[in-house]
């Protein structure tokens, strides 16, 4: 059960979409998997042949549960190993001989050894069949409480809008909690781009159409090129900078809620690649069929409000991101161009990066990166 | 194509991007943002869907004129009959 967010903990098991025996290659949808932010296609990572499936549908499963084996190209048949945290075996499956060395889908978490957590919280998780090693504490050193196992529990029985809402409270409080924001605005003139972009559409056909959004994602990723320690992860007390940028995109789900799926190399796509990208991405979010690797790897969040007319925002980052840059509402308004003041479009635009990785120096050249970069739209 | 077709239509392409929209509560001249909660990716998308359901070109500018039922079941049948051979 692949990671799908920083605060996943397990995810039920709904079809399997693949047959033991059939060949699968690197990106085939082999299940669907039901979690706190809907529906989920997990991917293959590993190309091979299925051996066996460990899981039933209808299961719920912890984060990093063995799923599947299966057996990569050339790989000679073998006892499986199970993973420290697997589960019992479904009924059916029991006993199920596979063959082959074992290529999870996933790789399993750490089993919950050096787990910090009160002697109650040990207790009750063990009443409440928890794995203390799925949850993030709020104590001293980040040890496990009482309560953030009770908080769990009631999570588990919680409904669709009120597990989302948990899942993202969860997520925003660890990363108030350990990441030390700061945060950037600036303001950049879009008057260039959005006359070059009317002009490009009144020449496209209505499918071809771009909208201005593209343009600044666009721009966000090119910039990130030349600063790399805003694209990656933070992970076991240090920083890991990402080759590829895997832009997430905070879309607001209708029912409550949003989430942040990637379009992957958002840097090498060309604008109309890019805007069938954010199409596509923003149709599945909101209405089901997102894939595990969108959720589980973008390297950096993008949200914009600007449609709901907020004049800038003050994002907070996504961990283990380590920025998140904002987009306000653009608005015509009064400003100097060669000394005279003029009516342009404006957009405000904000940074929040963590002070671990980078200081507020390098992170005002990287906002005016994305400024500048605006001004020369035929260039993205 | 009537009004009523052209109605239908414009409530399906609505549906592909909204597939929750409960077609009863919609009010006919009132904005399909305010009403939906859709934004511009999703509105796009909506006037991808009339363009290839009914394949004629549809100009940005004209976008406003798609935001409500009444609206773009009136400006639908407008550009159809632009649109139609001549005899």
């Amino acid at each position: 059960m692949p990671s799908l967010g920083a605060d996943m903990e397990a995810g039920t098991l709904v079809e399997w979409l693949k047959k033991p025996g059939e060949r699968v290659a690197r990106g085939d949808i082999i299940a669907v998997v039901e979690t706190q932010k809907g529906a989920i296609e997990i991917e293959v990572f590993e190309p091979g042949t299925i051996e066996t499936f460990l899981a039933e549908p209808g299961q719920k499963l912890a984060v990093g549960t063995v799923m599947a084996f299966i057996r990569g190209e050339g790989e000679r048949a073998a006892a499986p190993v199970v993973a420290p945290i697997l589960p019992a075996p479904a009924p059916g499956s029991s006993g199920a001989p596979a063959r082959a060395k074992p290529a999870p889908i996933v790789q399993p978490v750490p089993a919950a050894g050096a787990v910090r957590a009160s002697p109650a919280a040990r207790r009750r998780a063990t009443e409440l069949g928890i794995d203390l090693a799925k949850l993030s504490g709020s104590g001293p050193a980040g040890a496990i409480t009482l309560a953030d196992v009770e908080a769990s529990a009631k999570a588990g029985r919680a409904g669709p809008r009120e597990a989302m809402r948990q899942v993202i409270g969860a997520a925003m409080a660890r990363s108030k909690r350990e990441i030390p924001h700061y945060y950037l605005g600036d303001t950049i003139d879009l008057e260039p781009a959005l006359e070059w972009l009317e002009a490009e559409n009144l020449k496209r056909s209505v499918p071809e159409r771009m909208l201005y959004s593209v343009l600044l994602l666009k721009a966000v990723a090119l910039a990130l090129n030349g600063y790399p320690e805003f694209n990656g992860f933070w992970i076991d007390d240090g920083f890991r900078p990402s080759a590829r940028v895997h832009l997430g995109v905070a879309v607001s789900l209708r029912q409550g809620g949003l989430i942040a799926p990637a379009i992957h190399d958002a840097d090498r796509l060309a604008l109309p690649e890019l805007m069938a990208s954010l199409r596509d991405l923003v149709r599945r979010a909101r209405s089901g069929g997102l894939r595990s690797s969108e959720l589980s790897d973008p390297t950096i969040t993008v949200t914009s409000l600007g449609e709901q007319g907020t004049e800038s925002l003050f994002p907070v980052i996504y961990p283990p991101q380590v920025a998140i840059v904002g987009f306000g509402t653009v608005a015509a308004r009064p400003w100097v161009v060669a000394g005279a003041v003029v009516a342009r479009r404006l957009v405000s635009s904000s940074l929040a990066a963590d002070h671990r990785v980078s200081d507020g120096h390098r992170g005002a050249r990287f906002l005016s990166a994305v400024g500048r970069l605006l001004q020369e739209p035929q260039t993205l | 194509m009537t009004d009523e077709e052209l109605r239908k239509l414009v409530l399906s392409a609505l549906a592909s991007v909204v597939p929750e929209l409960e077609e009863a509560t919609l009010v006919a001249d009132k904005s399909f943002r305010d009403q939906l909660d859709i934004d511009s990716v999703d509105f796009l998308n909506y006037v991808i869907a009339l363009h290839e359901a009914l394949k004629i070109d549809i100009p940005e500018a004209d976008d406003p004129q798609l935001s409500t039922l009444n609206g773009a079941v009136a400006y639908l049948g407008r550009r159809l009959k632009q649109q139609a051979p001549t005899p």
